[in-house]
């Protein structure tokens, strides 16, 4: 346990002395603010029904966030540390390859709901402006976020997989850009199949990422989602230990 | 258990995809000892300590580290070992400070105990006054001193240094070696190389591996005793006559045969080959003695490691031809 929690602390710190660490975030925060200003557009022409986290996760800056940041964060988890040798310093303590995954895991997701927090901050200055202030409820927005956190830790795994199976980290942001973005795309492959009772029609609405973001924003949060989500995690961090392990089976 | 063997490999053999990098040896370290890998570059060096520090299992054999066995014993194995690997990776962003103290956490020291112990190896590898600067900005020297003072922070009972002094200058690497020297008092340290002079300084014992093999394992006086025993040369300058000399030699028994030049001012250098191994010195400074001559050198021509290993290689690569 100790090992785990001295791994995470590096791990994090590691985010935070390293430019990319801004530079993801300072991205982040732009794209936040080029939707929120969107938003404010939105709003000021048009009155609405739709719930105000609705309007910003429906714009496709929140995808572009997830789908290009994801990655980024994730590229050096593994691939820096094997490219460096660290790895095998690392790996010659004793630690257990699980306390290592589950570390590097940890401390990219608390890095990415960091990413996030600006955007509570745009929430928050909606709700000193705003003179409906129903508009903005606090379940609703706990309820964002936590699609926001389930969606993350799906990709971050993805990324954390990726980063185990090679030593550099281009080819890892890749990797799991390439995954991300499948699993982005199968979210439309529902509406190309033109039997919708059809058994595919119905696999594939499972992991119809948008729609379930959606939901999310709209306040519903739906438990098979949770699973959904949970359970792919859980699939790539197993399939990441894996890919720690295999060096011994070699 | 406390002066049984500190490392024991009986039989290890590594293969990689298509070649196989150490082939069946075995050997055995006993505790307080140094010892030398020597071989050239893909020998097997850094494939063994490899296996010895738990980061690859071997394709077979039995490797037990202070009784432990690194396959099925690892996390025992590993608390014992201080292993620093080839080229010393660090993390560059950290400071040195922070760095060894996040090393000592990870291996499992307290938090008052790690504090203490990164004080300890901070003196002891002289990095006191570098301790808040960050890794990535030090001399390649003192990221080497880095790499031993993380290796040594859990105590260790053994140490694996794999080729410690590559890429340092004479006087780092004269600093490193010190340093390595000094840790044999209370630490039983395997260090592999390429560098003959190194082990030559170092090490009491000397294993030379050559494509996956042993070729030779002993102390560095009995491998010279073994290869250069028919061969030990004296050379002696003597101021005397020659002729004298010449029949001086002629009528020693042990000399097999005898080579005299002129030197400078009355002084002639003779080089004397004995005829099995004796050391002829203490005949000779007798003789000088008993004749009154002057003697200014009298010295033993014994083989350096590097005709030791040259040979050794050498014999070996026609044995197999």
């Amino acid at each position: 346990m100790q090992a785990y929690w001295t791994l995470t602390r590096r791990e994090l710190a590691g985010f935070f002395v390293s430019f990319t660490g801004y530079l993801i975030i300072a991205s982040a925060v732009f794209l936040m603010g080029l939707s929120f200003v969107i938003l404010l557009y939105r709003l000021q022409d048009e009155t609405t029904t739709l719930p105000v986290t609705q309007l910003f996760f429906s714009t496709p800056f929140f995808w572009l966030i997830l789908l290009l940041g994801v990655p980024v964060i994730t590229m050096r988890l593994f691939a820096l540390e094997k490219y460096s040798g660290t790895f095998e310093t690392l790996m010659t303590t004793p630690v257990s390859d699980l306390q290592v995954v589950l570390a590097k895991f940890t401390a990219a997701a608390v890095f990415y709901m960091f990413m996030w927090l600006p955007l509570l901050v745009y929430i928050l200055i909606l709700h000193h402006y705003t003179n409906h202030q129903e508009a903005i409820d606090w379940g609703l927005i706990g309820s964002a976020f936590l699609g926001v956190a389930l969606l993350g830790s799906l990709f971050m795994s993805l990324g954390c997989l990726a980063s185990a199976l090679t030593r550099s980290q281009i080819v890892a942001a890749m990797i799991s850009f390439t995954l991300g973005f499948t699993f982005f795309l199968l979210s439309f492959l529902p509406g190309y199949i033109p039997m919708t009772a059809h058994w595919q029609a119905q696999v594939f609405s499972h992991f119809a990422l948008i729609d379930q973001m959606e939901d999310f924003a709209r306040g519903l949060v739906d438990t098979r989602h949770i699973v959904f989500y949970l359970s792919m995690t859980l699939l790539s961090l197993f399939l990441t230990l894996r890919v720690v392990e295999s060096r011994r089976w070699k | 258990m406390s002066d049984g063997l500190m490392i024991e490999v009986s039989n290890l053999t590594k293969r990689y995809a298509g070649h196989t990098a150490v082939s069946g040896i075995s050997f055995a370290v006993g505790r307080g000892e140094i010892v030398g890998l020597l071989g050239s570059n893909g020998a097997g060096k850094s494939t063994t300590m490899r296996i010895l520090s738990c980061y690859m299992p071997a394709t077979s054999g039995a490797v037990r580290v202070a009784g432990y066995d690194v396959f099925t014993q690892a996390d025992d194995v590993r608390r014992r070992i201080g292993y620093m690997p080839e080229n010393n990776p660090l993390h560059p962003e950290m400071r040195v400070r922070e760095y060894l103290k996040f090393r000592a956490r990870l291996k499992g020291l307290g938090w008052r105990r790690s504090r203490e112990r990164v004080d300890i190896v901070l003196e002891q590898c002289g990095l006191t006054d570098v301790s808040r600067k960050i890794i990535g900005h030090l001399s390649k020297g003192y990221r080497q001193r880095v790499g031993l003072a993380d290796a040594l922070v859990h105590e260790p009972e053994l140490i694996i240094l794999d080729e410690p002094t590559i890429g340092l200058d004479p006087r780092q690497i004269r600093s490193v070696r010190q340093l390595i020297k000094d840790l044999s008092r209370n630490h039983t340290v395997l260090i592999s190389t390429h560098i003959l002079s190194e082990v030559e300084m170092t090490c009491n014992r000397v294993i030379i591996l050559h494509e996956g093999k042993i070729l030779a394992a002993d102390t560095l006086d009995n491998l010279q005793n073994l290869m250069g025993g028919s061969t030990d040369q004296v050379i002696a300058e003597i101021a005397a006559p020659r002729a004298e000399l010449q029949e001086c030699w002629e009528q020693m028994g042990e000399i097999e045969y005898f080579d005299l030049s002129a030197a400078e001012g009355e002084y002639h250098r003779c080089a004397l080959t004995p005829r099995n191994g004796t050391d002829l010195r203490p005949q000779i400074s007798a003789l000088v003695r008993e004749r009154g001559w002057q003697l200014r050198e009298l010295t033993r021509n014994r083989p350096s490691l590097e005709d030791i290993y040259v040979r050794i290689i050498r014999s070996n690569g026609e044995e197999e031809i």
